[in-house]
Parts: structure tokens; sequence; C-alpha cells
């Protein structure tokens, strides 16, 4: 290495020291342009190591789920179902079933393939169930937020009711209620969540009202409904981004918990949690495999929202941190 | 102080009636003739119109509200469909079980998580601070029926240290005297009862307490990182105090409010897990009685329960919002 490339190198060095250390914005030095939000907001994403994890986790789920038909070594749903194959263990084993590496359950089917097939439904119940709580608690909440008075008392009341029941004791009434299925599942856990989203934006509705620009607004005569849309929606996107990803790790886990108790994803639905329910009678004689692995899909999926949640939160919005 | 707790308390009223509202359109909304029910497939039109009128089932809907709620308040939930028990009873039977395990659950998600939480501030960025964050992490997003599976497996197939399931060994004889097995075998000085309960106690126990007991070892550790790094402490350490009762003595104190926020909260997560915990571990309690309702569809058993829960619920809400005064004053409730 010459003179020249060592100067070159502990130059960049301290660039990029500076770059990443200091308070002020060095990068200006070398004359790059001003970076913009989006590009702060990556940068400040990027440094955040779980938030990063996390975000691994969740494609590593999306991409099992796009291209399960490519990467499922069997077929989930094997019809008729090769009961001779029932409850094989899985590479651990040397007289494991053979191209099912994480074995059999009770119906002889590739707990590995029902699993990556699993991920389409719990993101889509995640989607979904999330779709419908943003959907509902999103109007609540501005709707309180902004008009205020009465229209807040009396909303915000029929949110307290629904709060005052344990979340998945509300779920599992409502699911007796219209009936069971995935898709029901999925309606009751979006009405059960709804009152946190309502919450969060009302919260942050009432911040935003206060603002000067919403006051320019009136001043110059727009109307309530074009400020709601043009102005306080906008402005109060990030927590929504922000729970929202959290609520989708609890709407798994409720999912998961409704398909347990056999009134979410009905058989034989590659559900994670319906899969742990169907094989955990069978661990008592040995074989553990078919309900353990459902669970640990189960807990990198959560375990990947919550980082990607807490991570947004970092990075979005820091008054939330608290 | 006691205004706080009257005006509370009128302040539950309404939101009890609307959890009374919702409860009972949901026996509404439910598929079916409550009067065939009653009656069989072959009732004809005349016997159903009687009954009927016996009931107020051929009232306005708010007028059968009424008197629904009049019966309710009176203590009479009806009688349950399948096993025609009194609604009240069969929940009163059950109720103990459901306290014993989830007071257990949160003796244990407190004092461990506490504990974790404590020493893991205490000593922060060690190998011991990433551990236990580590583990609370895939604590808070763990499934607990995948846990109880998981401890059946171990402890109880396994190992075979535990049983797996129910309330108490069959032989054992047992005397009930309050419902909550623990205190009846003290009192009857039944000593295999009481150990026999105790171990079927321990599993449920830990499954139900490890999800609130990893957001307790994470909340105590920030507030107390929080609380390490005031000026009191530093003036603590300079006049010579040992650093266990700086933490002890001190820290704790000053760092309880938001933990106790947080088992407050956990008591919403912990009556949901108790339903899918009962469940696994065959528990006999009031969440395995509303989902064995549920699947049966009885009704005036699910109403109950749901009443009984909710109204636990929003009381152990009350009694979280009024012991922050006691832990803290500076909050001064108007």
């Amino acid at each position: 290495m010459n003179r020249w490339e060592l100067l070159k190198n502990s130059y960049n060095k301290l660039h990029s020291y500076l770059k990443r250390y200091s308070i002020f914005h060095v990068k200006y030095v070398d004359g790059s342009p001003r970076e913009t939000r989006t590009q702060e907001l990556v940068r400040r994403f990027r440094y955040n190591k779980s938030a990063v994890f996390g975000l691994i986790l969740i494609l590593v789920l999306v991409f099992m789920a796009v291209f399960a038909d490519f990467i499922a070594p069997n077929d989930p749903n094997p019809s008729p179902p090769e009961l001779q194959n029932s409850l094989q263990p899985g590479f651990w084993d040397e007289n494991g079933a053979e191209g099912k590496p994480l074995g059999t359950d009770m119906l002889g089917r590739c707990v590995l393939s029902r699993i990556i097939y699993g991920s389409r439904i719990s993101l889509s119940v995640g989607f979904v169930a999330v779709g419908i709580a943003t959907a509902l608690g999103v109007t609540i909440g501005v709707l309180a937020g902004y008009f205020g008075r009465w229209v807040d008392s009396i909303l915000m009341r029929g949110v307290d009711i629904i709060f005052s029941f344990p979340a998945l004791l509300l779920a599992i009434v409502i699911v007796a209620t219209i009936g069971q299925g995935l898709d029901k599942a999925m309606i009751a856990i979006g009405i059960v969540y709804s009152p946190q989203m309502a919450r969060i934006m009302r919260g942050s509705v009432l911040y935003i009202k206060e603002m000067e620009y919403i006051e320019a607004q009136k001043a110059i005569g727009s109307n309530n409904i074009r400020i709601i849309f043009r102005h306080v929606l906008p402005n109060s996107l990030s927590p929504v981004i922000v729970y929202g990803t959290l609520l989708m790790a609890s709407a798994i886990l409720d999912a998961a918990a409704l398909g347990f108790l056999g009134l979410g994803a009905q058989p034989p639905t590659p559900e994670w949690g319906a899969m742990l329910s169907e094989s955990r009678f069978y661990i008592v004689s040995g074989a553990w495999w078919a309900a353990t692995f459902p669970g640990i899909a189960i807990i990198f999926a959560v375990l990947g929202l919550n980082l990607l949640g807490d991570g947004l939160r970092d990075i979005l919005d820091p008054r939330l941190k608290s | 102080m006691i205004w706080y707790i009257s005006k509370r308390l009128l302040q539950l009223i309404p939101v009890i009636l609307g959890v009374t509202i919702i409860a009972f359109s949901l026996i509404h909304i439910a598929p079916g003739d409550p009067a065939r029910t009653m009656l069989g497939q072959h009732a004809t039109e005349k016997e159903l119109n009687e009954i009927r009128e016996k009931y107020g089932l051929d009232e306005p809907i708010y007028v059968q509200y009424g008197l629904w709620l009049s019966d309710v308040l009176r203590g009479d939930f009806g009688r349950s469909i399948i096993t025609r028990e009194e609604v009240l009873d069969e929940i009163s039977s059950r109720f103990p079980n459901t306290i014993e395990l989830t007071i257990m659950s949160m003796l244990f998600a407190t004092i461990v998580g506490g504990l974790a939480g404590i020493i893991s501030a205490s000593k922060q960025y060690s190998v011991t601070d990433y551990t236990v964050m580590g583990v609370a992490l895939f604590g808070i997003s763990m499934p607990v029926f995948w846990l109880g599976i998981m401890l059946m497996l171990v402890f109880g197939v396994i190992l075979g240290w535990l049983p797996i399931g129910g309330r108490i060994d069959l032989f054992i004889p047992y005397t009930r005297v309050t419902g909550f097995m623990i205190i009846d075998s003290i009192i009857t000085f039944n000593l295999p009862a009481f150990i026999s309960s105790i171990r079927h106690l321990i599993l449920p126990s830990i499954a139900l307490g490890t999800i609130p007991m990893a957001m307790i070892a994470r909340v105590t550790r920030s507030s107390m990182l929080e609380v390490l790094r005031q000026d009191f402490i530093r003036t603590e350490r300079a006049k010579g105090l040992s650093e266990r009762a700086v933490i002890y003595k001190h820290a704790v104190r000053n760092a309880m409010v938001p933990v106790v926020t947080v088992i407050g909260l956990n008591f919403g997560l912990l009556l949901s897990g108790a339903i899918l915990t009962e469940t696994i571990f065959s528990w006999p309690g009031l969440g395995r009685l509303v989902v064995e309702a549920v699947y049966e569809r009885d009704y005036p058993l699910v109403v109950g329960c749901i009443l009984i829960f909710s109204i636990v619920f929003v009381i152990v809400n009350l009694i979280t919002d009024i012991l922050y005064t006691y832990i803290d004053p500076r909050i001064k409730y108007e």
C-alpha cells in the first residue's frame, strides 16, 4: 500500500467516524447533497440492530408465504392421508421420515410443509385483523378527537366498555356468536383491537388539532372533511404504523390461540395454533415434534413483529418512547 | 381519597351496564330460538307461545333486557342448558381455582420478573443483563399454550416430576370448605391434599406467569435504570452506603410505580391466558368453563362467565389505580 492510499484510507475512516457519531451534519463537508427525511429514517433504522433483525425475520416469513409452493418439500394436505407415515420423527433420528425434515404429524403430513403454508395464514390474519382494527379505530379516534365534546364522550365510553373485557375472552365470545372459522376469527380480533387503535388515534388527533397549521386551515375556510383527510390523517400516520406492527404481533398470537381452542381456523387448514392443538395429545407418547415446531414458528413471527415495531417506534416517534 | 374511590366506583356503573348490554345482545344475536331449545324439536306452536309468554320472550327486546337485568342483579343468572345447574353455582365452584392459579402466577411473575429486572439493571450491559433481556424478549413473544405444552413435555413426560393436568390427585380425600384447595387443605390439616394441590399448581402457574414475568422484568429494568441515574442515588453512594442498600432500599422503592402499572395491566392478559392455560392443563377453572360453554352453545353459562370475568377485570384495574397513590404519594387524585 503506498502512502497515497494510506492517506486516503485514514481520511475515509475519519470521515465515516465523523458521519456516524457527530451531532453535526458532517456529511455536507464532502459536498454530497443534504439527506432527505426518508434517507435519514433509513439510516436511523439501519443502526437499530434489533429492528433490522426483526425486519429480516418478517422478510423470511413473507418469503415463505409467497413462495410456499416452491419451497415446501411436500404437500401440506396430501389426500388420501398417508396414515402409514404418522408421527415419524425428522432429521434428528436415524429412522426419521425421508424428505420430511421436521417429521410428520398424526395424519402423516409433513410438519415443515405445513409450517411453511401456515405462514400464509398467519400473515393474512395479521394484515386483515389489524386492517379491520385500524379502519374502525382510526374512524372512531378521529371523530372523537377532532369533534370532541359529546361525540368524544359517547365514543370513548363505548371504547371503555370493550376495554373492560379481557381481549381473548371477547374474541371467543364474538366467534361464539357469529360462528367459527378463520375469517370470523379475523373479524373478531379486528373488533377487539379497534379500541386500542382508537385511543392512540384520538390522542394523536388531540395533539395535532392544536397545531397552528390546522388553525390556518380553519382561517382560510377549509371544511372539516378536507382538514381531516388532507392534514390530520397524514400527520398522525406514524403512531398508526408503529402500533399496527405491534398489534399484528398480538393478532397472530390471538389467532393462534383461537385456532388452538378450535374456534379459529378449522382442520385441515395448516394454521400454526390449530396444528399445535391437534398434536398436543401425542407428546405423552413421545412425539414432541409435531407440537413443538409450529410454536417456534409462532415465536419467530411474533418476535420479528415486536422487534420491528419497537424499532419503528424509536425511529418514527420518539415521543412515544416512554 | 374516599371521594376518589367512590367516584371511580360510580363511574364503573355505566361501564358494567354496557357490558351487560353486550352480553345480553349476544344471546339474541346467537342463532336458535330459546323457546324451542327448552321444549325440543316436536313442540307445537301453541306450546311454544305459552313458553314465550311465561318467560317474557314475546315482549319487546328492551323489556326483556330489563327483566333479565333485574334477575341478574338478584344473582339469578339462569340455568345451564346442558347440566341444568344454576349458572351461579357452576361459576362459584370453579372461581376459586382460577383465583388460585392467577394469584400464584402473578406471585411468580412479580418475584422472578422483579428480581431479574433489578439484577439486570444493577449490572447493565453485563452477560447477566443480556441473558435476562434475551429471555424476556422471547418470553413476551411466546404463546402461552405452547409454553404450557413444552412444560408438560419436559417436566411431566420426560422427567416425570410433576403431574400434567387436573387440580388434585383423584384418590386423595379432600373436604371442601372455602373452595380454595390450598387453604382448605391447611385448615383441615390434610397434608397429602396440600402437597398434591401445590404440585398440580406449579406447571400451570409457570406457564401462565411467564409472559407477565417477561414484561415485569423489562419494565423493572428500564425503570430502575432511570432511577439509578438520578442525583439522590449519587448522593447515597457518595455518603458511603453499600450498593445493596442503595439498590434495595432506595432505588427499588422509587422504581415501583411503572411496575405496578404493568402488573395491573397484565391482569387482563392473565385472565385471557387463564382460558388457554386451564384448557391445556385440564384445570377446573372459569376459563375452561367458558370454553366448554362456548363449544356446547350454553349461552346462559357463557353470559354468566363473561359478566364475572369483566367485573373482576374492571375491579382489578380500579385497585391498580388506587394502589398508585400508596406507592407514589405525589400522584394526587382530584
